[in-house]
């Protein structure tokens, strides 16, 4: 009997193997990615590179640049935004209210808390000024406080808008401020219940009229139910007048990051693509976001690659859905965009754009945790990826830090990136 | 239940009633696998993403009072009292199937049921009536 009992426990063993993720070496970044077949394992694959401080080591740049940290000590920076004055504002929070609906979910949030550094957000806005132009941003002081989850941020003339979690703001800003106490305005809510994918992303037309705001998707794939999905994985155009909005693009599951591309004026996003279907799936993306198109979530991903995890499924829906211009790679994170203008760093980084990656959780081998730089020519991405910025994940694997937005100042000729890991604002120069 | 050739179906084989706070540990899984069966049912006619939340939860919760219950029967049997031992592999069984079955409902939309899922909870629900039965089941003489 007692062989029995064993036997019966024996089972168990498989399990372990069951969990098993095997990563292949595919190309999955550029205009025509490799999508493996997919893998839904028993357990899905977790790995979250812990917390470790910089310890004086700096982020890794290419040769002929220089890298320092113009911040620290934030409250988890998000996004940056340079205003003609030269001042950088920091975006700093920490949303999302969604319920845990099911033991996954208590389980799966406590592991991925633990690559997280544990601040609470800031719910504010930081600025920081460099007052005699040496690089060095000696006034760090609350421009605005008392937000809820601020995120993307953009100046429009003398409105600054900001979008908190739950509603886009206007701020009056008239230029050299340190402080703004007057509430914002509320041009328009923002869908925000429950909020599973919090940060609202903004940039402004080129020529300023409209606003474009990011909502992701309020699951990974439909799992809190159809119903909270009205109005998300869409990128809301605003008109900056009368706050209407309408759904410029749909299907893009979560929208971290929006820019104007300079050489086309069109609209740019990167956009975090789902888990759970193996190491090598799904690849995030960078793509112009055209207008009224619809790119899959939750029925599909790049074009008409169905996800059985939908249900009811809609082939007239698949049937709609576009692919990306260009992968970045599965499970990077992209959360950061900045176009390069006035001629960039010049050489080899003229022309082109970076990308913040926060980093995977979903598969053994990490991926992203940098900076990548991704060459344009003609207002199109014209080559691969390249490693900008490295060095977040340090010598025994462990995370000193996790890039979210990047900004180039053209004035200044300087990349920030925010790392809401080490609540530090680093800023990328040409070496002198 | 006829089906199950189990030497506890035969009444002078049968042990003594469970301690009454055994029982109740056995009483959930007993209830709880059903449940979830019965939630996984309707969310596939359904296609509603709450039932299939219910049959996670009923499943962990399950998962919990069957590793109690196990570990009770498996103290009993080692301190060589009444032979419980199908009772034992019965639970084992049905712990490893639940926890198999747990793994599957974690999985996002459909996949958290879809075929295996619901095999699993016919096989849970099954092994879970199957060990209430032999649990429950006591000899004549001393219900007499």
């Amino acid at each position: 009997m007692n062989r029995v009992v064993l036997s019966a426990l024996s089972l168990a063993a498989p399990l372990a193997l069951a969990a098993c993720d095997k990563a292949q070496d595919l190309d999955q970044t550029g205009p025509r990615p490799a999508l493996p077949e997919q893998n839904q394992t028993l357990l899905p694959p977790m790995k979250i590179a812990s917390p470790a401080g910089w310890n004086g080591a700096m982020p890794n740049v290419p040769k002929g640049f220089a890298i320092s940290p113009i911040a620290t000590g934030l409250k988890v920076p998000r996004q940056t935004l340079v205003l003609p004055n030269g001042d950088i504002l920091v975006s700093e929070g920490l949303g999302g209210s969604a319920p845990k609906l099911r033991p996954k979910d208590v389980i799966a949030g406590y592991i991925k808390s633990l690559g997280k550094s544990g601040t609470k957000g800031g719910d504010r806005i930081t600025l920081l000024r460099d007052r005699d132009g040496d690089g060095k941003y000696e006034l760090q002081t609350v421009l605005i406080d008392k937000l809820n989850a601020p995120y993307g941020m953009a100046l429009v003339g003398s409105d600054l808008y900001i979008a908190d979690q739950d509603a886009l703001l206007r701020f009056s800003y008239r230029g050299g401020e340190t402080r703004i106490d007057a509430p914002g305005e509320v041009v328009t809510k923002l869908p925000a219940n429950p909020n599973h994918h919090w940060t609202k992303s903004l940039t402004a037309s080129a020529d300023g009229s409209r606003l474009y705001v990011g909502i992701g998707s309020n699951s990974n794939i439909g799992e809190r139910g159809m119903a909270v999905e009205e109005d998300r994985a869409v990128v809301w155009e605003i008109d900056r007048e009368s706050g209407a909005h309408r759904t410029y693009a749909s299907g893009i599951r979560n929208p971290t990051a929006l820019a104007i591309n300079p050489a086309t004026q069109a609209l740019w996003a990167v956009a975090n693509e789902r888990d759970e279907l193996g190491a090598d799936l799904v690849p995030d993306y960078l793509t112009s976001v055209k207008p009224g198109a619809f790119y899959g979530w939750p029925y599909s991903y790049y074009g008409g690659h169905v996800d059985p995890r939908v249900h009811p499924q809609k082939p007239d829906m698949v049937r709609k859905a576009i692919a990306p211009d260009y992968a970045l790679g599965s499970h990077v994170a992209a959360l950061g965009l900045t176009f390069l203008t006035g001629g960039g760093f010049g050489g080899n980084y003229a022309d082109g754009a970076f990308v913040g990656e926060h980093g995977s959780w979903n598969r053994r081998q990490l991926a992203g945790y940098k900076v990548v730089w991704i060459p344009f020519t003609n207002g199109r991405p014209s080559g691969k990826p390249r490693d900008f910025v490295t060095g977040f994940i340090g010598p025994e694997g462990k995370a000193r830090g996790r890039p979210v937005g990047v900004t180039y100042d053209p004035e200044r000729r300087a990349l920030l990136i925010a790392d809401d890991l080490s609540n530090t604002v680093w800023r990328v120069t040409a070496a002198r | 239940m006829k089906e199950f050739d189990l030497p506890s179906a035969n009444p002078s084989a049968a042990p003594i009633a469970l301690h009454p706070l055994h029982a109740i540990l056995l009483a959930f899984p007993v209830s709880m696998f059903p449940g979830a069966l019965l939630a996984d049912i309707t969310y596939l006619n359904s296609s509603e993403m709450q039932w299939s939340n219910f049959a996670s939860w009923l499943i962990a919760g399950a998962l919990v009072f069957t590793g109690l219950a196990l570990a009770w029967a498996l103290i009993g049997m080692l301190a060589r009292r009444a032979g419980r031992g199908w009772l034992c592999a019965i639970l084992a069984l049905l712990f490893v199937v639940g926890l198999v079955n747990a793994f599957q409902h974690s999985h996002d939309g459909w996949s958290s049921v879809g075929t295996t899922g619901l095999a699993l909870s016919v096989i849970s629900t099954v092994l879970a009536l199957a060990a209430g039965w032999i649990g429950y089941t006591v000899s004549r003489e001393v219900r007499a």
